[in-house]
């Protein structure tokens, strides 16, 4: 904060607004993470005790066999050769080719990434309206009955991993009720309303996982901000609640609250993996599950990437919203 | 009388308390206060930290900080009993007939909106003006206050305004409704004296020229004294005196009162000329990773077993030589002799003995100590450090500092949590002791405290430095404390020392220009004192 | 102070399931991959929770699935504790590079979500107990040191441990006599809600099948041995799904209670 500060101050007077020389900054620096996170993903996992050429062949194979994989595979080669050549390869969009079944591995997840999406936007549009809702409600009745209640229940789905929440809803929508299909199978060519029929369960998992999370967080900030000096300033004014609530607290609110929400998203990023395989969805989590399990390295390392880019790119979005929202660094001194 | 616009009579509040680790129990915070208030007058209202006053001040709108409750008695304004008023009264009054001022405007002012529209917002709220006129009335308010391009002062955002402006804004902030009341909640604490001044004249004359009632609470009876017409001194929630001010700083009647008039009337006699103990010698410093010299070669002498007081405002770089001396600010360029040797720069790289030899004690004694040791641990552990003492003969010597203290048996087991504030500063002077220094640096040890507690720190310390023989370099903003105890004096201002020789050569005239200002912001516990200031600067300045 | 109802409840059971963890051989009625009865049996007299998938007694599987659970989140804890907390005092007392190094490794760490780093290392190394309980660990610690790093900084700035660096106390005292005091108790608190993460942890990677590996089996494992069921309406599963949450729910509950003590001990900082 106060090396943002500072850096919004040296080019005062300038033509560039010091807050999009901010924002320019942090995107910058999480590109150079999102580039670490890539060298991490190829060049540390390549550094673990394993052979991925004995891990697909066996403990039995021929040494010669593994000779000729190894090459089949390029891992004959540098590893610092090989990273750049899949950096450069990701670059163009190529992400080479499966080991167990020879597919391009580019085409593979551009199809399951558009189901992981669609999945992930209809549980961030139901749950994000309704944690802050929530959130509110709490925060406007703190100690009592209803901030108690809300307390209490996301306590106990905060205890529960996502598979556990995936189950519970199965076994009483799907199986004991009957209210909704029990596999989200979607293919291409599905209407839209099929779609949402199919992924229901999952998207009120989803709901469920990331709720408890961002509606604390949210209470936690508007709390925060109605225990500011200026709150207690407008309340003597003679203002009403809601007036302080409206003209005082949520200005001041949008950053922290806004904060939670991506957070919470990028958290819904892994708990999408999960989710898919409970319901067997054809999307991105299911993918990367299945190839761990083959030790497919190059469906691995691709489709981990991916999804660290997503969480990492919520993240700078989380900050640069911060930066945008906050007063000081709008109006320079 | 038909002009009391305030009348509170046997007022009590109280609060629920929750004790860690107990049930939690009601405390009365105030009890059995009553005050009158006429139109146009200014009450204030004085005590120490815990007297209830700011608990009273609110009670005139009827708002209680943090569940707070008024519990009894009877608060009239304008003749209405507000204490019985519902939630939608109330909001009628606040913001309209009385108004607030925050000890911090910093925190009291959103940070998201520009400064006119929090200013006028209670005006245009109790729909009493159009926005037009509610900001003429505003740029009127600022040019009465003295705020900079009154015009287009208020486009601004609180954090593009100092704290003296921000402090002045509030004042505006709570005249621009018109009430028939302002409630001044330590207005001018927060700010540095030669700002203070400022700040409190502006208020003065914006209360004159609008000829609004005020409650000014304080707890420094000289400030009170210049705006006040009747002063009510309170005291653990309970009224002590309650009188005009010119009988309550020149006869005042209860004991408690004559004391806090009375503070610092320590009478310390200037020591003789002396080799000195510590030598500051052209010393230049700046943090790290900086480009900003925060010392700008200082150069001082302290004398043995006497005090130097180094005074100046914050950012003045006053704290910072404590760091540069104690090594653990390395100066740049410089050297530091102490006791005949070179202290090497690094506090890392001195010898146990030069360490031991240069003590300090803390501005605030509560995060001086570590909570989870006992007074015996925090005394005990110089002790066994530096001169190896252990079981009987380290209690011993515990209890002995305890008793030069002045806090006898009963301490050694007790967490610092279980200690008053005083306490607390005067076990953080045995630690220091207990190191047999020659040399102790005080960083504004009495800042934190209430007048009289601190008079009786400061007392302890002379008296120990009569009788150890330790020299203090003696950190403060408040120069009735300087004048208490110094033998020699350092102004400093911008991280230079702009005045430095014994207390009677810096405190007598001619003066430069930053010492002249600084000495005169002073507030003195004497009626018109501020009249005679401003009076004597506008001359000063017509004269140039 | 007495303690409150919920926390004595959270400590009873997580009591109870360290219990039956560590003496599971004795309290088990049968062998663990002894077939018993037929495929997912009701529950019955002899088989207090029915039988699973393939016909062996469910609360013999809970009882030793519990054990691998407890003991792998319990040995994953520790080991990040010990790193994380270790770490994070030293960076915080040292400064400097050593501080920035560490610092700057952990955030690099910390931008990939767990789950996803594990699974990409897990596709490499060879899935054992060992190579688990090191992932988990050492994934888990960076969020330790974050913490602890934190929370000894706040006190590395409190005067009186300049006091003791002033006095020319070394490392040792600094750390051990002036911090961990005042940090034990969120890092204590810390220590609950980093146990019920690694039993989520655990337990996720079982159900993926990328955890324990059979004949052994976790919680997450029975899990997927019998989520087949479900959709036959055979509640099977949601048995161990209910005793992850039991778990978590109590070790929260007493993790909460060790927070809240922390300002009232006598000398404490409220």
């Amino acid at each position: 904060m106060a090396a943002a500060t500072s850096a919004a101050g040296w080019h005062k007077g300038g033509s560039v607004h010091p807050i999009l020389l901010l924002v320019v900054q942090r995107v910058a620096l999480g590109l150079l993470l999102l580039l670490a996170v890539s060298a991490v993903i190829f060049l540390g996992v390549e550094a673990l005790p394993g052979d991925t050429a004995q891990a697909i062949l066996g403990q039995s194979a021929t040494p010669q066999a593994l000779e000729n994989l190894r090459a089949q595979m390029g891992l004959d080669q540098p590893p610092l050769t090989r990273y750049f050549s899949w950096l450069g390869g990701l670059m163009t969009g190529d992400m080479g080719l499966s080991l167990t079944n020879g597919q391009d591995i580019a085409q593979g997840i551009g199809q399951r990434l558009g189901n992981t999406l669609f999945l992930a936007f209809w549980a961030a549009v139901i749950s994000v309206p309704l944690a802050i809702l929530l959130g509110l409600v709490a925060a406007r009745y703190q100690g009592r009955w209803p901030d108690k209640l809300i307390s209490g229940v996301t306590l106990s789905t905060i205890s529960l991993p996502e598979f556990v929440v995936g189950y519970l809803v199965l076994y009483f929508l799907a199986v004991k009720w009957q209210i909704f299909p029990s596999v989200a199978m979607v293919f291409p060519g599905m209407g839209i309303f099929e779609r949402l029929n199919a992924v229901i369960l999952p998207v009120i998992v989803l709901v469920l996982v990331v709720l408890a999370h961002m509606m604390r967080m949210t209470r936690a900030a508007i709390l925060n901000v109605m225990q500011s000096a200026y709150i207690e300033t407008a309340e003597l004014k003679g203002l009403g609640p809601m007036q302080v609530i409206w003209r005082h607290a949520f200005p001041n609110a949008i950053a922290p609250v806004v904060n939670v929400v991506m957070l919470n998203l990028a958290y819904l990023v892994v708990g999408v993996v999960v989710v898919e395989v409970v319901f067997v969805y054809p999307g991105m989590g299911q993918y990367l599950v299945d190839h761990v399990a083959k030790r497919d390295l190059p469906v691995v390392q691709a489709a981990g990437l991916i999804f660290a880019a997503v969480y990492i790119g919520l993240n700078i979005l989380a900050d640069v919203i911060s930066i945008l929202a906050n007063p000081r660094l709008r109006h320079p001194k | 009388m038909s002009d009391t616009l305030l009348s509170i009579r046997n007022l009590r509040i109280e609060a629920t308390s929750y004790p860690p680790g107990e049930a939690p129990r009601d405390v009365v915070l105030v009890d059995d206060v009553s005050v009158d208030l006429q139109k146009g007058r200014v009450l204030g209202l004085i005590g120490e930290s815990g007297a209830g006053k700011s608990t009273i001040g609110l009670s005139s709108m009827a708002f209680g900080r943090g569940g707070v409750r008024l519990t009894g008695g009877s608060i009239l304004l304008n003749g209405r009993d507000i204490r019985l008023a519902d939630a939608r009264a109330l909001r009628g009054l606040r913001g309209r007939e009385v108004t607030y001022v925050a000890q911090s405007a910093a925190a009291a002012f959103n940070p998201a909106l520009p400064l006119m529209e929090q200013v006028i917002e209670a005006a245009l709220h109790h729909g009493m003006m159009s926005r037009a006129e509610a900001e003429a009335r505003a740029v009127g308010l600022f040019r009465t206050l003295g705020l900079p391009n009154p015009e287009s002062f208020g486009a601004r955002y609180p954090h593009q305004v100092s704290g003296g402006q921000l402090q002045r804004a509030m004042t505006a902030m709570a005249l621009c409704p018109k009430p028939d009341l302002v409630v001044f909640d330590e207005p001018t604490t927060a700010l540095d004296v030669t700002t203070q001044i400022d700040v409190l004249a502006a208020i003065k004359d914006a209360i004159r020229d609008t000829g609004v009632a005020a409650l000014y609470i304080t707890h420094d009876l000289a400030v009170v004294a210049q705006v006040a017409d009747d002063i009510l001194v309170l005291r653990h929630g309970k009224r002590v005196e309650y009188g005009t001010t010119g009988q309550i700083i020149t006869a005042p009647r209860e004991a408690y009162t004559q004391a806090l008039v009375s503070v610092r009337s320590i009478d310390h006699q200037e020591k003789p000329a002396a080799p000195a103990v510590l030598s500051v010698q052209n010393v230049t410093a700046r943090y790290r990773g900086t480009s900003f010299d925060v010392l700008k070669n200082v150069t001082l002498d302290l004398p043995a077993g006497q005090t130097l007081a180094v005074v100046g405002e914050s950012g003045s770089g006053k704290s910072t030589l404590a760091r540069a001396i104690t090594g653990l600010l390395p100066p740049t360029q410089g050297r530091i002799t102490f006791a005949g040797r070179e202290l090497s720069r690094d506090q890392r790289s001195r010898s146990r003995d030069d360490l031991r030899e240069v003590q300090m004690i803390y501005q605030m004694a509560d995060t001086a100590m570590n909570p989870r040791q006992t007074v015996g641990t925090i005394i005990g552990r110089p002790l066994e450090f530096y001169f190896g003492l252990k079981g009987e003969a380290k209690r011993a010597r515990i209890q002995d500092l305890l008793d030069q203290i002045e806090m006898g048996k009963g301490y050694i087991d007790r967490y610092p949590a279980e200690l008053s504030g005083g306490q607390k500063q005067r076990v953080c002077i045995a630690r220091a002791l207990a190191a047999k220094p020659r040399l102790i640096i005080c960083d504004e040890v009495t800042s934190a405290l209430d007048p009289l507690v601190a008079d009786g720190i400061l007392k302890l310390l002379l008296n120990l430095q009569a009788r150890e023989g330790v020299a203090y370099l003696f950190i403060t903003h408040d120069l009735a404390t300087v004048k208490a105890i110094a033998d020699r004096i350092a102004v400093m201002y911008r991280g230079e020392v702009v005045r430095y020789g014994s207390k009677t050569d810096v405190l007598t005239p001619p003066f430069d220009d930053y010492t002249d200002l600084l000495l005169s912001s002073v507030p003195e516990m004497e009626l018109g004192w501020l009249e005679a200031v401003l009076k004597h600067r506008k001359m000063a300045s017509a004269g140039n | 102070m007495r303690m409150p109802f919920s926390a004595l409840l959270g400590l009873i059971f997580t009591g109870a399931f360290f219990f039956a963890a560590i003496f599971a051989p004795l309290i088990a009625p049968y062998d663990m991959a002894e077939v018993v009865g037929g495929v997912w049996d009701p529950v019955s007299a002899t088989h207090w929770f029915g039988t699973d998938a393939i016909g062996r007694d469910m609360l013999t599987r809970m009882i030793y699935g519990g054990q691998t659970t407890i003991f792998v989140a319990s040995a994953a804890t520790i080991l990040s504790f010990v790193l994380g907390s270790i770490l994070g005092f030293t960076a915080a007392v040292t400064g400097g590079w050593v501080d920035q190094i560490l610092s700057r490794i952990v955030d690099l760490i910390m931008a990939i979500p767990s789950l996803i780093l594990a699974l990409v290392i897990l596709s490499v190394t060879p899935v054992t107990l060992t190579v688990l309980i090191l992932v988990m660990g050492l994934l888990d610690a960076t969020r330790v040191f974050r913490l602890s790093r934190a929370v000894a900084v706040d006190i590395t700035v409190m005067d009186y441990v300049e006091a003791a660096r002033l006095r020319g106390e070394g490392w040792a005292w600094i750390i051990f006599r002036e911090i961990l005091p005042n940090a034990l108790s969120p890092l204590v608190a810390e220590l609950g809600l980093r146990f019920i993460f690694a039993v989520l942890f655990i337990s996720t990677l079982s159900f993926l099948g990328l955890g324990i590996q059979p004949p052994l089996a976790d919680w997450g494992g029975i899990v997927k041995e019998n989520s087949a069921g479900l959709v036959y309406g055979i509640p099977a599963a949601l048995i161990p799904a209910f005793a992850i949450a039991a778990l978590a729910i109590s070790v929260n509950l007493v993790a909460d209670w060790v927070l809240s003590r922390t300002t009232s001990l006598k000398g404490g900082r409220g």
